[in-house]
């Protein structure tokens, strides 16, 4: 039981901290612009699956990871300019809406591009295998863990020592007031879309060597990633970050003790849960809008 | 002489700042009652109090006797309460005749399955909620823009159009909250005789405005709220000439 | 009056296949797009007027399907009795779920009703000695009306349209009473819904079923007239097509709905490069509309032809 136990622990942080990046992503986004961005999953796919053929196509490793966060990016700002800008007005109802016709749009591109076919990315370093006791790790395990930990710490330093990251989170309390003291509120929410794109990639090539790649496996890790969002409280960064770890334990737990096949199932339990049983935490006080 | 209202000892508290604290006070059935204070003193949270939009922490709040604290608002509205907003709560997607039916969803009873069907009785129905809804708007002076989609209306008879939507459920209280608010001299003019015409319709209206002119012209009693806590409550006269009252609003304006 | 656009429809309907008795597209596509309308006036039922959001409503339907075919080929069940309990499992699964997710709004009622969907599809591929796991069940028995087969498709044509034809005549039957209005002032403002009386969160319960229910019924016919259901048919992608039926056509507006449904039933079947592009197409329908047309095509087809012949009659008048 113990054994199992500690590579339940394992396997759990491990995806954990793809969830946790994919969250953080959401959070950000939702804090920037009040829109849940459901196509947060399909910059975790659009990064895999960009590092992965580009480095097929002969570019060497190191670059053609550069090259597919700086593409992902690319695509999350195109995503602000040209889907969220032209309906900022718009209902929480058609934000949902558009959000995902874009996540749909993104994975039908993708399966223009890339076909329906499963691939997978060289782990960064090393196939052997650790044992630490009982359990068993890869060393892309541990690059996972340590890239998702350097990753955070880097979001939270920006948003809490750098200017620009003072800015965004001037423009996520008041727009207006924002715009009033000099800040140039579009720029920073391209610069917040574009930050979230590219933690989506980082999570996408760092479980890429780990779990295989379909143009449609941003689906589920984009859901996990929300749920992880709101498991930590919506719009809280680091509540996502700690939702995200706590969502692949239960899972990985979950999937050991029940069936794998249940894993995904498990994962929307702990959600609807959370939804039902504590709306009013979720929601501040009153769920009446003001009047 | 039966009170329609009685509020006692009501309470609110927002973290620690008490929006509503220990406010009391009868309204007697048919007359105008209004309350008045400075922008913060707690007038619109003692209105969601009222009509079960938010739930008091303590006191109580009697009406026709029955107890409304705990009732959700839809249930307060079954008892004959009605209301308008402050910011407006129109139902825009929906034209002028119809947002005035919604108002007298109370007087029917028709069932889903009726509905489906559209049976007899409730075809019967539906014509006397569209009688009532047209008589409503005719009493506001709204006739003629009945089928215009409420989105083209403009402001001042956006507001009316809340008036009648809260009307039409032949209510026996009307909360009015802020009518005046963004009308012209014209407009205030119309809106005060209309107050009027409701009480002699046998409504008893509570009104929490901002004008004056209007409040000290049509009120039979004042309230006067000031920081969450009742500071003065009398006739018109009488409230004018309170020291407190006018050291209230002379300190703030 | 009131009826004149779905007796225009109706009518057409009837004449179609008396005019192409043979043809593929009016008696097996026609029948497909009759139980997708079903289901995207359902929808709209709760999504447009009420202005909720489900993306989970392929659950639904599947449970439907899945009941039926289950009773019928492991247990037995007549197939109408087999349906009757497919619909009475959604009744009661629907208003079970409906009281805590109603709750929600906005990104929190999404995200509820998608993990819905989504536990129910791992469910039916999961629990594979009762739903035949991913493979799906076949061999479904054939529906019968007092000794009258189901078994061509000229008669799935006119069972499925009489089905069709009824359920859009309750919609809007139900959208002009006391109960649409309810629907369409919780959407306008909830909070004045409540002062006017109105018990939203009630409102929006029985919404909710109602609109689970005819997906249930279209999920239980669309099993024996495919003999076949499988996972797929009930996946994420199906909530989230039904959902661009609704924007297509226009939110609240029933045949806004039955547009939008029809376009997305014939625009695959008649592209067939369109099959690799079709993920693309809806996510592309779904943007666009909602960016630039958020009344919807239908809706907004018919605004600018009322417009146009209001200036007409202006230009006749001056």
């Amino acid at each position: 039981m113990y054994e199992q136990l500690l590579q339940y622990l394992i396997t759990g942080i491990t995806v954990g901290s793809a969830y946790a990046l994919v969250g953080l992503g959401f959070a950000i986004i939702y804090n920037a612009s009040d829109v849940v961005n459901f196509a947060q999953g399909e910059f975790v796919m659009i990064g895999a699956m960009s590092a992965i053929f580009l480095n097929a196509a002969g570019i060497p490793y190191v670059l053609s990871i550069a090259l597919a966060v700086a593409i992902t990016a690319a695509v999350g700002m195109a995503l602000e300019k040209f889907a969220i800008e032209p309906a900022r007005n718009a209902s929480v109802v058609s934000t949902i809406i558009i959000t995902i016709g874009a996540s749909i749009l993104l994975r039908g591109a993708a399966l223009l591009i890339w076909g329906k076919d499963i691939y997978g990315l060289k782990p960064f370093t090393g196939e052997e295998t650790i044992h630490i006791g009982p359990a068993t790790l890869l060393p892309q395990n541990l690059w996972v863990m340590g890239c998702t930990a350097v990753s955070v710490f880097l979001v939270k330093y920006f948003f809490d020592r750098t200017r620009t990251g003072k800015a965004i989170l001037a423009c996520s309390y008041n727009k207006r007031a924002a715009y009033l003291v000099g800040i140039n509120v579009k720029k920073m929410l391209l610069i917040s879309y574009g930050l979230s794109a590219c933690l989506g990639a980082v999570a996408g090539i760092l479980i890429a060597p780990i779990t295989f790649f379909t143009y449609n496996a941003g689906v589920m890790l984009g859901l996990k990633g929300f749920s992880a969002a709101i498991l930590g409280g919506m719009g809280n960064p680091m509540g996502a970050v700690a939702g995200g770890l706590m969502l692949g334990l239960l899972e990985s737990i979950g999937a050991g003790l029940i069936s794998s096949g249940y894993k995904d199932a498990i994962a929307f339990i702990i959600i609807l849960l959370v939804l039902f049983l504590k709306p009013s935490g979720l929601f501040g006080k009153s769920s009446w809008e003001r009047v | 002489m039966s009170y329609l209202l009685e509020v006692s000892g009501l309470e609110k508290a927002y973290g620690g700042v008490k929006a509503v604290n220990g406010v009391s006070f009868r309204v007697k059935e048919q007359t105008i009652f209004s309350v008045i204070g400075p922008n913060g003193a707690g007038k619109t949270t003692l209105f969601n109090l009222l009509t079960g939009i938010e739930r008091p922490d303590s006191g109580s709040i009697l009406f026709h006797e029955d107890q409304l604290v705990g009732l959700p608002p839809f249930k307060v509205a079954l008892k004959g309460i009605s209301r308008t907003f402050q910011n407006l709560q129109i139902f825009f997607n929906m034209s002028v005749v119809e947002n005035v039916m919604v108002g007298c969803h109370r007087l029917g009873n028709a069932s889903m399955l009726s509905a489906i069907f559209r049976l007899p009785s409730m075809l019967r129905e539906e014509r006397l909620i569209r009688h009532k809804a047209l008589k409503a708007l005719e009493f506001c002076g709204m006739s003629q823009m009945r089928d215009k989609p409420a989105d083209s209306l403009p402001y001042g008879q956006l507001k009316k159009l809340e008036i009648a939507r809260a009307l039409a459920s032949e209510p026996h209280l009307v909360l009015l909250d802020e009518p005046a608010a963004g009308l012209n001299d014209t407009e205030t003019v119309e809106l005060s005789e209309l107050i009027k015409k409701l009480v002699e319709n046998g409504i008893t209206v509570l009104l929490v405005e901002h004008n004056m002119g209007l409040v000290m012209d049509i009120s039979d009693e004042v309230l006067v709220l000031n920081y969450g806590e009742l500071l003065a409550m009398g006739t018109p006269s009488a409230i004018q000439k309170d020291p407190k009252v006018v050291a209230a609003y002379l300190g703030e304006e | 009056m009131r009826l004149l656009g779905l007796g225009i429809f109706a009518a057409v309907i009837a004449i179609l296949p008396l005019l192409f008795p043979e043809n593929y597209y009016v008696t097996v596509v026609g029948v497909t797009m009759f139980f997708n309308v079903i289901l995207a006036v359902g929808l709209n039922l709760f999504m447009g007027y009420a202005g909720q959001i489900s993306l989970g409503h392929a659950a639904f339907f599947g449970l439907g399907a899945y009941s039926s075919a289950i009773l019928t080929t492991k247990f037995g069940f007549n197939p109408w009795l087999a349906m009757g309990a497919g619909v009475a499992l959604v009744w009661i699964v629907s208003y079970l779920v409906a009281k805590p997710i109603l709750r929600l709004k906005g990104h929190y009622l999404a995200m509820a009703t998608l993990g819905f969907g989504i536990i129910i599809h791992i469910f039916l591929v999961q629990y594979d000695t009762l739903t035949g796991g991913p493979d799906g069940l076949s061999s479904i028995p054939e529906l019968s009306i007092f000794g009258w087969p189901i078994n061509s498709d000229l008669r799935w044509y006119a069972v499925s349209a009489t089905v069709m034809l009824l359920s859009i005549l309750f919609s809007l039957n139900i959208v002009a009473s006391r109960h649409g209005r309810a629907l369409q002032a919780v959407h306008g403002s909830e909070v004045a819904a409540e002062t006017m009386g109105i018990d939203t969160s009630r409102v929006k319960v029985h919404i909710f079923v109602i609109s689970a229910v005819m997906a249930a019924v279209t999920g239980s016919l669309f099993v024996h007239e495919q003999a076949f259901i499988s996972p797929d048919s009930c996946s994420f992608f199906f909530s989230i097509e039904l959902v661009t039926m609704v924007v297509l056509g226009g939110m609240a507006s029933t045949f806004g709905a039955v547009f939008g449904a029809a376009i997305l039933t014939y625009l695959p079947e008649f592209l067939v490069v369109f099959q690799d592009f079709k993920v693309l197409i809806f996510g592309g329908i779904l943007m666009f509309i909602m960016i630039f047309l958020p009344e919807g095509l239908f809706v907004g087809l018919c605004r600018l032809f009322t417009h146009f012949k209001q200036e007409q009659k202006e230009c006749l008048t001056s």
